[in-house]
């Protein structure tokens, strides 16, 4: 028990130090606008380990990642609207709640969506799921609440060091969360569903509940980043939540190789980066290049690697000799 | 009454259109298990190659039958040549990957037509260029029956006739059954394959070819992101009569259009894209195999 403790209280800290670590480069050596771009990394990394969670580790195939992310940004800037119990100046201290609040209602929705789509085999949930995200976007751009096609404004949100620790604790923490997840007994459930769900029922695993389950949690973690999101662009609108953003975060998942959240993170970071990196690329051709490229890869990946960068490995799996080992010790 | 009666006619349709794309998922869906995200861009390259077609052969100077015809040919043939390689070079090399792999290889390609398609053809809408000349046939006080609506039930009928004998009466058609029915005995039989599942693709992509055609005819506005939702709307119409069943997914598509243009007649017209999706969260809710399938047990 005291190894377990000691084990898991290392993860956090872990997490803490990566967190301190990042913001304070972020206000250190980062101009505004490549700041945003690390907003987005963890945003990203976010919504890619956790959507893993539902394809990679689960072998489900979710498509609307975009929908729940929608669900939890709307949700939260809707609290976060009406309701500010502290000052301007310490607002940053409610953002975790706000989150919760947001992941907890995107982590609903994804119940009401998974029970009946998960219940059947095959591809259903795949067409389901992006059904559901359209859905949410006709639905956000309807209601008055949510603003329509305007979206919402003057959210508060901030950029500055206590705003970034926030996104990549919360980065930080789903990432730990789910890795813990997956190297438990649940997790070693999903990988039995994920590899044969006969099987798994045989061996007495309550397949539609795993799948269920994975999917609310993945759900959960796509609602938190949407509340980040919400809180640092300060502004939402339904065109963020489209079908390319799923898309998106699909493809982050296979290039850094589904049933890795090493992978997930690597993904995140190089889908992040790379169309920022292409920027001059369409200032060159005067067309937007960017998915018939991402959707070329995606095509290319799935012949030529389908494993992706790191197929199922962590990261203590790709290190060389001698520190694997130490790892494996540790 | 008379206004139902419209409703109805309009409701038909737009479920014989959605019948013929839904027909293309759930054959290739019959032979590979596959949902071939593809094929709604495999109609809408249809659509542009009819534009493109018309206009290069002026088709449009002489709107009538021949020109009709001839926009049909052209769209067929493209949408079959697209299907073809589309089956070739994405799914073939993934022949026996994981099913997972494949459905993000036809998401993969949707999207790349798709994104290609505004490179090529630009994002902005285009006018279908008007090979055949709309008129009013007969009318009984408000109710009337306008060519296009005809033509439009005339041109799929002829199609899933066809179709059907096809698939029942030809040896294609039954080595076709055959793979759908299983795969592994259907090689043990001799049959090739890899041949009958590019016939599919030959077949499904030209009812594309053909809805697209018609589609153009009643709503000409063309762009290259059309294809999305009527392609979405098609498969739920696929799955909603039981997906790799054929007659189901006439009944399907038939039935997913009535029950759209009722919804935009007496409810909304903003609910008009969310009942598709509400209707296969209710069908999966309630009958997983869709109206005209079975259930199969799965056998270990």
């Amino acid at each position: 028990m005291g190894g377990l403790l000691k084990q898991s209280l290392r993860g956090w800290i872990l997490v803490l130090v990566v967190a301190l670590c990042i913001s304070a480069l972020a206000n250190v050596g980062l101009n505004p606008y490549q700041q945003q771009i690390l907003f987005y990394i963890a945003i990203n990394i976010m919504l890619a380990t956790s959507l893993n969670l539902v394809n990679g580790f689960c072998g489900q195939f979710s498509l609307g990642h975009a929908g729940f992310m929608a669900i939890g940004a709307y949700a939260s800037a809707l609290v976060s609207l009406n309701f500010q119990p502290l000052g301007a100046g310490f607002d940053v201290l409610i953002f975790p709640f706000y989150a919760l609040i947001g992941g907890i209602c995107a982590g609903l929705a994804g119940f009401v969506v998974g029970m009946p789509s998960l219940r059947l085999r095959g591809d259903y949930l795949a067409i389901v799921t992006l059904g559901f995200g359209e859905i949410i976007r006709v639905v956000l751009l309807n209601l008055d609440v949510a603003g329509g096609a305007r979206g919402l404004y003057g959210i508060p949100g901030r950029t500055d060091f206590m705003a970034c620790f926030h996104a990549f604790f919360w980065a930080g923490t789903t990432v730990l969360l789910l890795w813990r997840l997956v190297h438990s007994s649940y997790g070693r459930a999903f990988l039995s569903v994920r590899e044969d769900e006969i099987a798994a029922s045989c061996m007495g695993i309550n397949s539609t509940r795993t799948k269920v389950m994975a999917f609310v949690i993945s759900s959960f973690f796509a609602g938190a980043a949407g509340s980040i999101f919400a809180h640092t662009t300060n502004s939402l609108n339904p065109s963020s939540f489209q079908f390319v953003k799923s898309v998106d975060v699909v493809i982050m998942v296979v290039l850094g190789g589904m049933g890795s959240l090493t992978g997930s993170v690597i993904g995140a970071i190089l889908v992040t980066i790379l169309p920022e990196a292409l920027r001059p690329l369409q200032e060159y051709t005067h067309v937007d290049l960017r998915m018939v490229i991402y959707s070329l890869t995606l095509i290319l990946l799935m012949i030529m690697r389908p494993s992706g960068l790191l197929g199922s490995r962590e990261w203590n799996q790709i290190l060389p000799g001698p520190w694997r080992r130490r790892a494996a010790r540790a | 009454m008379e206004e139902l009666i419209q409703h109805v006619i309009n409701g038909l349709n737009l479920g014989a259109i959605y019948a013929l794309i839904a027909l293309g998922y759930t054959m290739v869906y019959g032979v590979l298990q596959l949902i071939n995200f593809a094929h709604s861009e495999v109609y809408m390259v249809g659509a542009f190659a009819a534009y493109y077609g018309a206009l290069r052969f002026h088709l449009t100077d002489n709107p009538g039958w021949g020109a009709f015809g001839l926009t049909l040919l052209i769209a067929m043939v493209i949408c079959s040549a697209l299907g073809l390689c589309i089956e070739r070079f994405a799914y073939r090399p993934l022949r026996g990957a994981p099913k997972t792999n494949t459905l993000i290889t036809a998401i993969g390609v949707s999207l790349f037509l798709q994104f290609a398609g505004q490179v090529v053809f630009g994002a902005d809408p285009k006018l279908f260029p008007e090979v055949l000349r709309d008129e009013t046939l007969f009318s009984f006080g408000e109710i009337r029956i306008q060519l296009f609506d005809v033509t439009i039930l005339a041109v799929a009928l002829v199609a899933m006739l066809l179709l059907n004998y096809f698939i029942n009466k030809t040896k294609t058609g039954m080595a076709i059954r055959a793979v759908s029915f299983s795969f592994r005995s259907a090689t043990l039989m001799g049959i090739n394959v890899n041949s009958i599942i590019m016939v599919t693709f030959i077949v499904g992509s030209s009812l594309a070819g053909i809805g697209a055609v018609l589609v153009g005819l009643k709503y000409p506005k063309i762009q290259p992101l059309m294809g999305t939702l009527i392609g979405l709307k098609a498969f739920v119409a696929a799955v909603l009569g039981g997906i790799g069943n054929l007659p189901g997914a006439i009944v399907g598509g038939l039935l997913m259009g009535l029950c759209e243009e009722m919804v935009v007649a007496y409810l909304s017209s903003t609910y008009r894209d969310a009942l598709a999706f509400g209707l296969l969260i209710f069908i999966l809710l309630f009958k997983p195999s869709g109206i005209m399938g079975q259930t199969r047990v799965e056998k270990v």
